[in-house]
């Protein structure tokens, strides 16, 4: 298989990274920093003992105009691309969100309409061959709730985005994954105290990884956050306003 | 500061003995951006003491945990470059099945590169392979003015020598590049042997050390009397391709104490059982046999959080090398000291170390180590203290990366390096930022 990566020198994307060139997948790593790109795939060279780092491409989510060059260079590394990873997103907490409205633009544009516009780029990639866009999305995104109301709704943008895909694409060969991880002990939750259930980037990416060979639709790691938000989704507006969760 | 069981909180940082201070631990894969301002650097936090907990008035550690990239290996040298959060267990998975070890293995594989380099780490084979400072070929260090800096043996020797040992004190080590060795199978042949006594056990050991590459042994520290000492020798080297099972040692199953446990747990009365059990099912007359690698480097790791099975008080470990100049009879002696104190300790390791390293602040050198896990009761202090004045008044010293008890005095007495440690220290931190709760107890650094 042939992977593209964006987000893949940090966190749940090093993770699918890792797992992927384990395997024996050729992977091909999207960030933002050339000098830390280099990094992470001499790191997945030398874990696998054998160049398995296809290359590497500058591709900033705040700068789309990077989007169809690095996904160009991908593809003419890799001949074919079987398989589009996003992980790379932007977090903050509803807190700083709230006092800062130029920090809440960014995320949303990020999370939401540069994510969508990633993926638009890629969908021509795989659409011919039948191939698999899987984006990391999250728990947030499927109830409004207050600790993450505005990342969550960038999230909750996302899902729709990624089902609709899967609606109108699946017939036509293009599986459509959608992972919604709960808390992930990684550098971009850095400093949050970890609540209940709190997953690591290994764990998280091994689901991922398992939900891109099914094609399974819509994935939530760790595997308990399925029946947390199954419950959390039923629960009235009268009390998901007094839980506060 | 104060002992707990390691807290879940991040408002809680806690050494593996369980000596705990408030502070939090920032994470990132990014250690430039993560130790621009920060006293101290951890790794997986299995130093005992207080050497990886932060000063009071500036309470974060940088967590090197997510830095674990490997940036490059040459076949042809086993030379290993990676960040400095990378860590043993995951060197295992990747380097073992292609013939490839770790030079030096401490007690645990749950331990970072930089963790191992900042406390100059040894193991079973210290008599052949000495610390894992001896296999380092340089360290990438973000000292405390903010530059990055590449040091080894003829680039800022100095700080070189320093860092190795030097428990994160010369700067947050950022890169290790490690020369590792190459096994002839993932597989140890190992032999246990009980021996009566301590004295025989001091003999014992030095003899294995003639014929094995890796030696070390459990002591009964319970019993007494003409018993006092009795114990079990584990012996062992990689097996041949020719003596391994042609399979890949399966990682073992783990265990794990989910929750502190009742003081008496860890108590005399079943330290005692456990002893007595434990030295009848070896063998007096020893016999070789193919042992799991990882049972053999790591079998408190078969146990996560052991650390619990203390209560939460916690335990400290205090473990001193004696010098051969000490004269034979002087870990018996120091056995005898431990046990008019009524301290039983339920896990006591004693191992023969070879000559010195070039750290500065390296721990082993020629003679006995012995490693005892003390329970925390109301008089540790004083046992600890007694403990320092037998290990002073023999020429030997403790090691930092246990230490959460010995007192300043104590340490100066031991260390007659330390001038120099600290010259080339102020050196290249000269306003004193980088610095942990132990510095502040043993170094007089500003809390």
């Amino acid at each position: 298989m042939t992977v593209v990566i964006l987000g893949g020198t940090k966190g749940i994307g090093r993770a699918v990274a890792r797992r992927c060139a384990a395997r024996g997948d050729r992977v091909f790593l999207l960030g933002r920093d050339a000098a830390d790109l280099a990094r992470s795939a001499a790191d997945l060279d030398v874990r696998a003992g054998r160049a398995v780092a296809a290359g590497t491409a500058v591709c900033d989510l705040a700068d789309p105009d990077t989007f169809a060059p690095a996904l160009a260079a991908a593809a003419e590394a890799l001949g074919t691309i079987d398989t589009v990873v996003v992980t790379a997103a932007d977090f903050a907490t509803q807190d700083v969100l709230e006092r800062d409205l130029d920090r809440t633009r960014r995320l949303l544009t990020l999370n939401f309409a540069h994510t969508v516009v990633f993926c638009e780029h890629a969908r021509p990639y795989l659409l011919p061959r039948g191939g698999t866009l899987c984006v990391v999305s999250s728990v947030a995104g499927d109830r409004g709730r207050t600790p993450v109301i505005l990342y969550g709704a960038s999230k909750a943008g996302l899902s729709q985005y990624l089902e609709g895909l899967d609606h109108k694409y699946r017939g036509a060969g293009l599986r459509v994954v959608c992972v919604k991880p709960g808390f992930v002990k990684t550098g971009m939750t850095a400093g949050l105290r970890p609540p209940p259930f709190a997953g690591e980037p290994d764990q998280v990416a091994r689901d991922i990884v398992r939900a891109i060979d099914r094609g399974t639709p819509v994935v939530y790691t760790p595997a308990i956050w399925a029946l947390v938000m199954f419950v959390i989704r039923r629960l009235p507006r009268a009390v998901m306003r007094r839980i506060g969760f | 500061m104060t002992r707990a069981a390691p807290a879940m909180s991040v408002a809680r940082i806690s050494g593996w003995g369980g000596t705990s201070v408030d502070g939090t631990e920032q994470r990132s894969e990014d250690l430039l951006a993560l130790t621009a301002d920060v006293p101290l650097s951890r790794g997986l936090g299995r130093s005992y003491g207080d050497s990886s907990l932060p000063p009071a008035s500036q309470p974060v550690v940088a967590s090197t945990v997510l830095a674990d990239r490997l940036l490059a290996f040459d076949e042809a040298t086993g030379d290993l470059t990676a960040e400095a959060g990378y860590c043993l267990y995951d060197l295992w998975d990747t380097f073992l099945p292609r013939g490839w070890f770790t030079p030096v293995s401490p007690g645990t594989q749950f331990v970072t590169l930089g963790g191992m380099v900042a406390a100059d780490v040894h193991g079973k084979n210290h008599h052949r392979a000495g610390t894992i400072g001896a296999h380092v070929r340089a360290i990438v260090l973000r000292v405390a003015g903010g530059e990055i800096v590449r040091c080894s043996r003829t680039a800022h020797a100095d700080l070189f020598r320093a860092t190795i040992g030097g428990m994160g004190l010369t700067g947050h080590i950022v890169e290790v590049t490690l020369r590792l060795v190459r096994v002839p199978s993932p597989w140890i042949i190992g032999e246990t042997r009980r021996i009566p006594n301590i004295d025989a056990f001091v003999g014992a050991l030095k003899s294995a050390a003639a014929i094995w590459p890796f030696t070390m042994g459990w002591i009964d520290c319970l019993s007494t009397g003409p018993r006092l000492g009795r114990g079990v020798l584990f012996s062992g080297r990689w097996a041949t391709a020719d003596e391994a099972p042609q399979r890949f040692p399966r990682r073992l199953r783990r265990l794990s104490v989910p929750v502190s446990c009742p003081s008496w747990v860890m108590g005399t009365t079943i330290g005692r059982l456990f002893n007595a059990v434990y030295y009848r099912v070896h063998r007096t007359t020893p016999r070789a046999r193919i042992v799991h690698p990882e049972s053999f480097f790591y079998p408190l790791d078969s146990v996560h959080h052991w650390n619990r099975l203390y209560g939460r008080s916690g335990f400290t470990q205090y473990q001193c090398v004696l010098p051969e100049s000490a004269g034979a009879r002087a870990v018996h002696d120091l056995l005898v000291l431990m046990s008019r104190f009524g301290a039983a300790s339920f896990l006591c390791v004693i191992k023969d170390c070879g000559p010195q390293g070039d750290g500065l602040l390296s721990f082993p050198l020629s003679g006995v180590s012995v490693a005892l896990d003390l329970p925390v009761r109301d008089d540790t202090q004083q046992v600890v203290d007694a403990l320092n004045a037998f290990v002073v008044e023999a020429g030997g010293r403790v090691y930092l990366a246990k230490d959460a008890y010995t007192r300043a005095e104590h340490f100066r007495a031991m260390e007659p390096r330390l001038s120099e440690f600290e010259t080339i220290r102020r050196r290249w931190d000269p306003d004193g930022r980088i610095r942990s709760q132990q510095s502040i107890r043993l170094f007089g650094d500003p809390s």
